[in-house]
């Protein structure tokens, strides 16, 4: 099974989980599957025209989907798929 | 980026004895040493990031450091921001960054630039230095260094935080990917939590910021293999260092051959967001309630629902009595347990959370539903004061 790595502002919308074990042949079943586990996660990775967001990037093991056949990239069962959040950090009030 | 030998500047015997640290590397040495001092360095923030940065870069004998932040130390600063102190609360955080930088170093130039960085000024608050570091808290102010960086080929030395989670690159430099490269466009708005919402462990900038400050350092001395094209992802928890390869994009909107900006924008229309916010959260007028008011009513017995959307563990902190708990991440999924009938009153920390909780159940068709302005935190402030603020 393929491990998505899952980074600290996405967790509260996948149950709290850092690594989510999922059964899929390429990136798309993966993150499809994982939206069905945790429907919460949808809004942050997909548009309402269901496109991946822009701000998302993937990468499989150490290189960006983009670069490779995006959502169509083939996983083996060791790889790791990790989501790189878009993160700005500082101190402004919430 | 590094300077010649025969137009570096000499140091003098005080400067060789304080360096000898340095001198005695031989990837550094005297040749080194001299390079640092004819560097000019751009520190855009002087808080969690910027601390380290400016602490490492003075130290080590940056020549010539600008600091820009319009910001004045508070106390909330403490925590993780270690250049300042508490006999500065309230001052600058420019002026005390650079009483401390000049210190630890008075053989160094410190520039002070003490409004925010915006499309107007960055050109000319950029053009001395040879390099900028992004030390800032927001998607505009780092989207406008990014640009600024392309736009001047000045390399932009990335780093940024969140809770334990730290991030940092060195773009545009080398040939190297730009920061759009890889984040072509911020999150909405409301998307991603802040880092005020979800909060940083204080060493984590530490972490972060002196990686920035040594990438800087070996940008200037032309010594080992920088970031560029690699972004390290650091997880605290897991104590863990990781790399991910980064390319250049094609299409990138600014450093690709067919650029489509090719001079700074809006940055807070881009994001769609604010630079600088540290205004209380409000959903506008019409869908505010003020502490006192909501005080008032809560004293005339009215039936109204509190709705803290808030995480568990900041109701340990403050909590207002009666207040049922639905955090910002389940409002959606948890809908079916409000009633349109009732009134309902949603709050979190500042306003924020429970303006986006609102929007959230507005459009849902909730009409009887206000959002607490400014939050517990206001609450704390005007109504009940022996509740803390955090």
């Amino acid at each position: 099974m393929t491990t998505l790595k899952i980074p600290t502002p996405l967790r509260p919308y996948a149950d709290g989980k850092s690594n989510i074990k999922v059964q899929g042949q390429n990136v798309d079943e993966v993150l499809q599957k994982t939206i069905q586990e945790h429907p919460n996660l949808r809004k942050h990775l997909y548009d309402d025209s269901g496109e991946l967001r822009p701000f998302v990037n993937l990468f499989l093991n150490e290189d960006n989907i983009r670069q490779l056949q995006g959502v169509e990239t083939k996983l083996d069962e060791e790889d790791i798929l990790k989501i790189i959040p878009s993160i700005a950090g500082g101190q402004a009030a919430i | 980026m590094t300077k010649e030998q025969d137009t570096l500047p000499d140091l003098s015997n005080e400067e060789i004895h304080r360096y000898s640290r340095h001198l005695l590397i031989p990837d550094v040495g005297l040749e080194g040493q001299k390079k640092l001092k004819a560097a000019s360095v751009l520190v855009v923030g002087t808080g969690g990031l910027g601390s380290p940065v400016l602490l490492y870069l003075a130290a080590a004998g940056v020549g010539r450091i600008g600091i820009v932040d319009y910001d004045t130390v508070d106390f909330t600063n403490l925590q993780r921001q270690v250049i300042h102190g508490e006999s500065r609360l309230g001052d600058l955080k420019t002026d005390s960054a650079r009483d401390r930088m000049l210190d630890i170093n008075p053989e160094i130039q410190v520039d002070v630039y003490s409004d925010p960085l915006t499309s107007e000024n960055a050109f000319e608050v950029a053009e001395p230095y040879d390099m900028i570091i992004d030390g800032t808290d927001n998607f505009p102010t780092r989207y406008l260094i990014n640009d600024l960086s392309v736009l001047t080929g000045k390399p932009n030395v990335y780093g940024s935080i969140f809770r334990f989670d730290g991030q940092a690159s060195v773009f545009n430099a080398d040939g190297g990917p730009c920061y759009r490269c890889i984040f072509p466009e911020p999150p909405p708005p409301g998307l991603v939590p802040s880092c005020a919402e979800g909060g940083v462990l204080g060493v984590l900038p530490g972490t972060i910021g002196s990686i920035q400050a040594t990438e800087a350092l070996k940008l200037i001395l032309g010594i080992g293999e920088n970031l560029s094209g690699k972004l390290l992802l650091y997880d605290a928890l897991d104590a863990s260092f990781e790399f991910v390869n980064l390319e250049k994009n094609p299409d990138c909107k600014v450093c690709s051959d067919h650029p489509e900006i090719t001079e700074l924008i809006d940055y807070e229309e881009f994001c769609g967001m604010p630079a600088h916010d540290h205004e209380e959260g409000t959903a506008g007028e019409k869908w505010d309630i003020t502490a006192s008011q909501l005080e008032e009513k809560l004293k005339n017995g009215e039936d109204i629902r509190l709705i803290d959307v808030r995480e568990p563990h900041e109701q340990e902190i403050s909590n207002i009595e009666g207040s049922e708990l639905i955090p910002m991440g389940e409002v959606a999924s948890r809908m079916s347990e409000l009633d349109t009938a009732d009134e309902i009153v949603l709050y979190c920390k500042s306003g924020t959370r429970s303006t986006r909780a609102l929007e959230i159940l507005a459009s849902a068709g909730f009409r009887k539903v206000k959002n607490l302005k400014g939050g517990i935190n206001a609450w704390a402030r005007d109504v009940k004061e022996d509740m803390p603020i955090y």
